[in-house]
């Protein structure tokens, strides 16, 4: 599905979108995870409103995509996105992470529907999307299996469990999308645990690999229809993102893995966000009158 | 006994219990240049940071890896080490439980774990990241050891004798700040509990950050006439069988209370005790058989239950049914 400047433009503004929202939770609550949710911004604004076959009023829908989330740390731009693409009312957000809401701090699935599992603990998620994988199979079911996971989550052995089992199965219904941020908690992936040489390690165990820009859409876009078109593997898209993208002192911080920002420096934030937004809207103004 | 002075004061001083294992392993490093810290990119969090930076070479980042980094714990055990398996509970001994029961616990490997995070009072990371289980799951281990320390001071001493034993142990600890009420002078010795206030009527036994809330629970007691003594157990396993039977044989009404399941905790540990060497009635407050969820700390332990109140009316439900002759329940 080829996708004009505008359209592009558009999901520009969503990712925008979920950023303040992820600001306003973390702000409300005065705690989670701040890094990994921003620079994946723009990958679930593209999941969410363009890539994904799903139903915000029936989330239940059988024929929908699957999107199983790995890393469930970076559960507050999930839950933006679910939101603003209608699974419930934006203003919910502000109850992350708080007593009684269906927002968990890590995502459970049957404290809210549309979330497919329950993740929090690093490397379980890709298992349970295998698994959906071969159901789907078994049930000649058209879905595809989308699974968000983190570089970080690639130091746990069961996540290459997984991976050379979807390999050696030739899972095509299952496509990863790989926060590839270059931080975990204690600092730099490549000083804290080396992944690299990476794209080498998944060819050598049978899967398709595309490498993005994941704060382009297109290239989002792009690499998922791609991962459809390959018929003989699973595709993984190594999506390379700035950890905290569009907040200055965020960026590149590992500092801001699991940090809020205070009342203070989320104002700073969003105010950085708004002009951003404003100038993706100028943009689409300037291509409308065109 | 053996408490800070002004115990119930409104603005006594807190700390997190993780804090006391910081500055164990601090001591520990200094002390025996066999003691090595691992930790599963969690270094901050458990408190090892400092380790880290003094001992680089004796300090190991094992990554989100929990299940090799306990194997090589065994390893460095077994060349003489004595290594500090760092993390939060809910993935050790929660994920490499088999490489602690077997490469740790069967083999006799001279590791600690230590587990952070444990109850609910980890808060907003919810159900997944509050340990609730741990427990259950160390102290049905042959040869381990388990201690779950009720404040930073007590946390400090129980990881000091965690080294100087021979063996594996698994020490528990919490994130959130918590009333700092032991001093360095309070008694703690693997194997033993210790009697923090006296009492006739009841015994509460308790561990961890339920010590605290147990003692206020006895002060509120006594307001309206009941004796009731207060029993610190850290020492989960091994269990001081003698205090808890001179409990039951004084007191004759038995509670238990832990940040923990009431199946598989201690709650358990002392009803085992209990049933084998002389049964009396015992209330077990705990977390009810249910996962936890996101929230602050104080809102948590009041819908799921554990806080002073919870811990008043389970003493009066264990006096009324020792009361009614021992091990009658009333219908409800
Ligand atoms: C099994 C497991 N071990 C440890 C943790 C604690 N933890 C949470 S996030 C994280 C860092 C992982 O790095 P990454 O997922 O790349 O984080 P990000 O890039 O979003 O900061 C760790 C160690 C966990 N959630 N699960
Ligand atoms: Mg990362």
């Amino acid at each position: 599905m080829a996708i004009s400047d505008l359209e592009v433009l558009e999901l520009e503004a969503i990712a925008n979108t979920l950023r303040q929202d992820i600001i306003r939770m973390l702000v409300s609550v005065g705690s989670g995870h701040a890094g990994g949710p921003l620079g994946m911004a723009e990958v679930f604004a593209a999941l969410y409103f363009h890539v994904m076959k799903h139903d915000p009023k029936n989330p239940f829908w059988d024929e929908r995509d699957r999107l199983i989330l790995s890393n469930g740390h970076i559960c507050a731009v999930r839950y933006a996105a679910m939101a603003r693409s209608g699974y419930f009312p934006v203003e919910e957000l502000l109850t992350y992470r708080k007593i009684n809401s269906r927002l968990q701090g890590h995502p459970h699935n049957l404290s809210l529907p549309g979330l497919e599992n329950t993740g929090g603990p690093l490397g379980q998620g890709l298992s349970q999307a295998v698994g959906r994988c071969i159901a789907g199979r078994l049930d000649g079911k058209k879905y595809r299996v989308f699974c968000g996971m983190s570089d970080g989550e690639h130091n746990e052995g069961q996540t290459w469990e997984a991976l050379m089992f979807a390999g050696n199965r030739k899972l095509r219904n299952l496509t990863t999308l790989m926060d590839r941020n270059n931080i975990q908690i204690d600092g730099h992936t490549e000083d804290i645990f080396p992944l690299e040489p990476l794209k080498e390690k998944y060819d050598a165990i049978k899967w398709h690999v595309i490498e993005i820009d994941g704060h382009n859409v297109r290239q989002i876009i792009e690499a998922c229809d791609e991962a459809k078109a390959i018929y003989e593997k699973p595709t993984a898209i190594i999506c390379h993102t700035i950890p905290g993208k569009g907040v200055d002192y965020m960026e590149n911080n590992y500092e801001w893995h699991g940090k809020a920002p205070t009342k203070e420096q989320g104002d700073i934030a969003l105010e950085q966000l708004k002009a951003e937004g404003e100038r993706i809207q100028k943009e689409i103004g300037g291509l409308s009158k065109a | 006994m053996h408490l800070v002075e002004s115990l119930f004061s409104k603005d006594i001083k807190k700390a997190a219990t993780r804090d006391g294992y910081g500055e164990a392993v601090m001591e520990l490093g200094e002390a025996d240049p066999n003691v090595m810290v691992l930790s599963g990119d969690l270094t901050e969090s458990t408190r090892t940071l400092k380790f880290s930076k003094k001992f680089p070479e004796r300090y190991v980042e094992a990554g989100v890896a929990e299940q090799n980094m306990a194997g090589m714990a065994a390893g460095l055990a077994f060349e003489g080490k004595i290594p500090f398996v760092s993390s939060f509970a809910v993935f050790s001994p929660g994920r490499n439980w088999d490489q602690i029961r077997v490469s740790i616990c069967y083999s006799k490997a001279n590791v600690k774990i230590a587990g952070s995070h444990t109850g609910l009072i980890t808060g907003g990371d919810g159900a997944t990241h509050q340990a609730l289980e741990d427990i259950a799951m160390t102290r049905c281990l042959p040869n381990m050891v388990v201690l779950a320390p009720c404040d930073s001071i007590e946390t400090k001493k129980a990881t000091i004798a965690a080294a100087k034993h021979q063996g594996p142990v698994y020490i528990r600890f919490a994130r959130d700040k918590t009333p700092v009420f032991t001093t360095p002078e309070t008694p703690f010795e693997i194997g033993k509990a210790l009697v923090l206030r006296n009492g006739e009527d009841a015994s509460i036994i308790a561990c961890g950050t339920m010590v605290y809330p147990a003692l206020q629970a006895s002060e509120e007691l006594s307001k309206e006439g009941f004796s009731v003594r207060v029993v610190n157990n850290p020492s989960i396993k091994p269990i001081d069988v003698d205090t808890i039977v001179a409990c039951a044989r004084d007191t004759g009404a038995i509670v238990t209370a832990e940040e923990h399941q009431i199946y598989g905790g201690l709650g358990g540990a002392v009803a085992e005790v209990l049933t084998t060497n002389r049964p009396v009635p015992q209330e077990i407050v705990g977390v009810m058989d249910t996962f936890g969820e996101s929230g602050e700390p104080k809102e948590l332990l009041q819908k799921y239950g554990l806080t002073v109140e919870h811990i008043v009316s389970a003493v009066k439900k264990a006096i009324e049914r020792k009361a009614e002759g021992f091990g009658v329940r009333k219908a409800v």
